[in-house]
């Protein structure tokens, strides 16, 4: 499968049953990153999930819930200023649209085994980041009111 | 049935350990439907995005059957995808154990929240 058994000269570490201190020391080719970045962004969606709920709430609620949803980005909420409220929003976009194409990739990769290889992998991954990072400036300007 | 794995395995037969990987990647498409359904509804209006339209759009009986579907569909997703990165990443069992109950009850929490905001609206 790989040339490091026959070659020892070019043998480089494996990594099997991944452990938490391995992710410092392994290779993070931009596949890796891509992968690495769909778990951030699925714990990331997973413990601000409340807030999320949250915003669902007083934005669909009442009138008066969405004026407190409005100003917690406006004026601030809890002690803290709006643009912060804003960057953790910008945080989620980033999140959801990281996970969802990236989802989308793998939902490719388990429909399409024939065209899955290392090149393939690395192509994806760059589409994949660039088009997530392309869409949360875009989205990020519009909610910062750039345009 | 001549072969039965890999591709090819059944997978509306018995379980052989997928049946968790296969819910997840079921409960993404949903999901995903669902953004393209809610984004269309607000690219595709008339007249400003505010509260009016916002709430119209889950206000609607069919909206608020799919949102439901869609609130279970990620309670499932996440409890596979967290309990995959816990799985992986922390060893200890007691620890790992103490993880899995704490993704539960907050997955479970929030869930509930989100069914009270959608069925009082």
């Amino acid at each position: 499968m790989s040339d490091t058994a026959t070659n020892p000269a070019k043998a480089r570490p494996e990594f099997r049953n991944i452990e938490f201190a391995n992710l410092r020391t392994l290779r993070w080719p931009l596949a890796s990153i891509a992968s690495g970045m769909h778990r951030v962004s699925g714990a990331i969606m997973f413990f601000l999930m409340p807030f999320v709920i949250w915003m669902f709430d007083t934005s669909i609620s009442s009138e008066i819930s969405f004026g407190k949803f409005s100003a917690a980005f406006d004026v601030g909420m809890l002690g803290l200023p709006g643009f912060i409220w804003k960057l953790v929003a910008l945080g989620l976009i980033w999140a959801y649209l990281h996970h969802f194409i990236a989802g989308i990739r793998h939902l490719w990769m388990d429909t399409h085994h024939a065209q899955v290889s290392k090149e393939f992998g690395h192509q994806t991954a760059v589409v994949v980041i660039s088009l997530t990072l392309g869409l949360t400036v875009i989205l990020g300007a519009k909610l910062f009111g750039l345009y | 049935m001549s072969v039965n794995y890999g591709s090819h395995r059944t997978v509306v037969g018995a379980h052989y350990g997928m049946r968790d990987w296969l819910s997840q990647r079921v409960t993404a498409v949903i999901m995903g439907l669902f953004t393209l359904v809610v984004l269309a509804q607000v690219i595709f209006s008339k007249g400003p995005v505010g509260y009016e339209l916002w709430s119209g759009i889950f206000a609607a009986q069919w909206m608020k059957t799919l949102t439901f579907v869609v609130i279970v569909s990620l309670l499932w997703h996440a409890w596979v995808g967290m309990r995959n990165v816990f799985m992986d990443y922390v060893k200890p069992y007691a620890v790992r154990f103490v993880f899995h109950v704490f993704a539960i009850v907050w997955l479970t929490g929030c869930a509930g929240w989100a069914v009270q905001v959608l069925w009082r609206l």
